[in-house]
C-alpha cells in the first residue's frame, strides 16, 4: 500500500465535483463546437461523462472538456465597445485597401 | 461445467444478473452523469446477455429462447457467479464489484474472440470493446475513491474486503470450455493489483472462498432479484410491447 497522494487539485473537499464545458467535434466537423456542459470529480472523468452524454460513444469524434472556471467570457455589458466596429476609422475596414489586379483568392 | 452450453449459460447469466443490479441504480446514483453511465452499462451487460443467451438456448435445442431462460428459470437454474448477485450496498461496494467483475470479462471475452467457436468468437468481438470501457469507468472510481478523502478512502477499502473472496469462483479450472477461465487469473491479478496500488488500496489476503454459483447454489440473494425481476412475465406469460 503506498502513501496516500495529495490530490487537493484534482478533487477538493469543498467542491467534490465541479463544472465543465464540453466541446466537441464531430467525425467530419472542421471544429470543436461548444455542446454543454456536466459535472465531474476530475477531467478524465469529464472526458468520460462527455462521452455518454453528448457523443453516444462514435467512433471518431475529439472531445474537449474544461473547467468553467477557467473560461473568461466577455460581459454582456460591454457588448456595445466590444463587438460594434468603429464606423469612422476607415483604415480598420478591409474596404479602405485597394486590391491590386492579378491579386486572386485574396 | 462441462459443456459448451454450460459455458454459454454461465456467462449470460453473469451478464444478466449485473445488469438487472446496476439498473437498480437509475435514478439513485450519486450525480445525473454517474446515473446515465450506470444505466449505459447496464445495458452493455444486458445485451451481452441476451447474445449468449439466444445461444445457449439453441445449444440446448429445447426450444427455449433468451426469454424463457431469462425469465422463467428459478434460482437453482441459475448458473452466475455469487459476485453479480450480491446487493449493491454503497456506490464503492457497486464498483468494486463492477471493477472485478469487468477485469474478469475482459480478458474472457479478449480470449473468445479467437476461439473455435464461430458465434462466440463473435460475441467476444462485440463484448470486449464494451467491457474495456467498464474496465476503465470503474479503475477511476476505485482510483478516486482510494485516493480520495479519509471517507472515501475508508468505504473503497471496506467494498474491496467485502467483494474479495467471492473472485476466486470466477476463475475455477474448465479444461473443456473454450477458454478456461483458470488460464486467465494471473493476467487478472496484475491489472487489478496495479489499480488498487494507485488507489492506495490494500489487496485483502485470499481467505474464505465461497462458491456455487456454477452449480445453482446461490446466495440468499438471488431469489429476490429474480422475483422482481421475473413477476411481469410470470404475470403475463407471452405478453408482447
Amino acid at each position: 500500500m503506498s502513501e496516500r497522494s495529495e490530490r487537493t487539485d484534482r478533487l477538493s473537499v469543498s467542491d467534490p465535483s465541479p463544472l465543465w464545458e464540453v466541446f466537441v467535434r464531430a467525425r467530419r466537423g472542421l471544429s470543436h463546437t461548444h455542446v454543454g456542459s456536466l459535472h465531474a470529480p476530475d477531467a478524465e472523468l469529464a472526458l468520460r461523462n462527455a462521452r455518454d452524454l453528448y457523443t453516444r460513444r462514435q467512433e471518431g469524434v475529439s472531445i474537449w472538456v474544461v473547467p468553467a472556471g477557467a473560461i473568461t467570457a466577455s460581459s454582456p455589458d460591454e457588448k456595445d465597445a466590444f463587438f460594434d466596429p468603429a464606423a469612422d476609422k476607415v483604415y480598420r475596414h478591409p474596404t479602405f485597401y485597394e486590391v491590386p489586379d492579378g491579386v486572386a483568392h485574396l | 461445467m462441462s459443456t459448451l452450453f454450460d459455458f454459454t449459460l454461465a456467462l449470460g447469466d453473469d451478464a444478466l444478473i449485473a445488469a438487472q443490479r446496476l439498473g437498480e441504480w437509475t435514478s439513485r446514483a450519486p450525480e445525473m452523469e454517474e446515473d446515465i453511465a450506470l444505466a449505459n452499462i447496464a445495458l452493455d451487460q444486458l445485451g451481452a446477455a441476451r447474445l449468449l443467451l439466444t445461444y445457449a438456448g439453441e445449444l440446448e435445442g429445447a426450444g427455449r429462447d433468451e426469454d424463457a431462460l431469462a425469465f422463467l428459470r428459478d434460482d437453482r437454474e441459475f448458473r452466475n457467479c455469487l459476485l453479480v448477485e450480491l446487493p449493491n450496498g454503497d456506490f464503492a461496494v457497486t464498483m468494486a464489484k463492477l471493477f472485478f467483475l469487468s477485469a474478469c470479462q475482459l480478458p474472457l471475452y479478449t480470449a473468445l474472440a479467437g476461439c473455435a467457436d464461430e458465434r462466440l468468437a463473435a460475441i467476444g468481438a462485440k463484448a470486449r470493446k464494451e467491457s474495456a470501457y467498464h474496465l476503465d469507468h470503474a479503475s477511476l472510481w476505485v482510483k478516486r475513491l482510494g485516493d480520495g478523502t479519509e471517507e472515501s478512502h475508508r468505504r473503497m477499502q471496506a467494498a474491496v474486503d467485502e467483494v474479495w473472496p467471492y473472485l476466486h469462483e470466477l476463475f475455477a479450472a474448465d479444461p473443456a470450455a473454450p477458454v478456461d477461465p483458470a488460464t486467465l487469473r494471473a493476467g487478472f491479478d496484475a491489472a487489478v493489483s496495479a489499480v488498487l496500488d494507485e488507489a492506495t488500496l490494500a489487496r485483502p489476503a485470499d481467505g474464505w472462498m465461497p462458491g456455487g454459483g456454477r452449480d445453482g447454489v446461490h446466495t440468499e440473494h438471488l431469489s429476490y432479484l429474480l422475483a422482481e425481476m421475473q413477476v411481469l412475465h410470470r404475470a403475463h406469460p407471452g405478453a408482447r410491447w
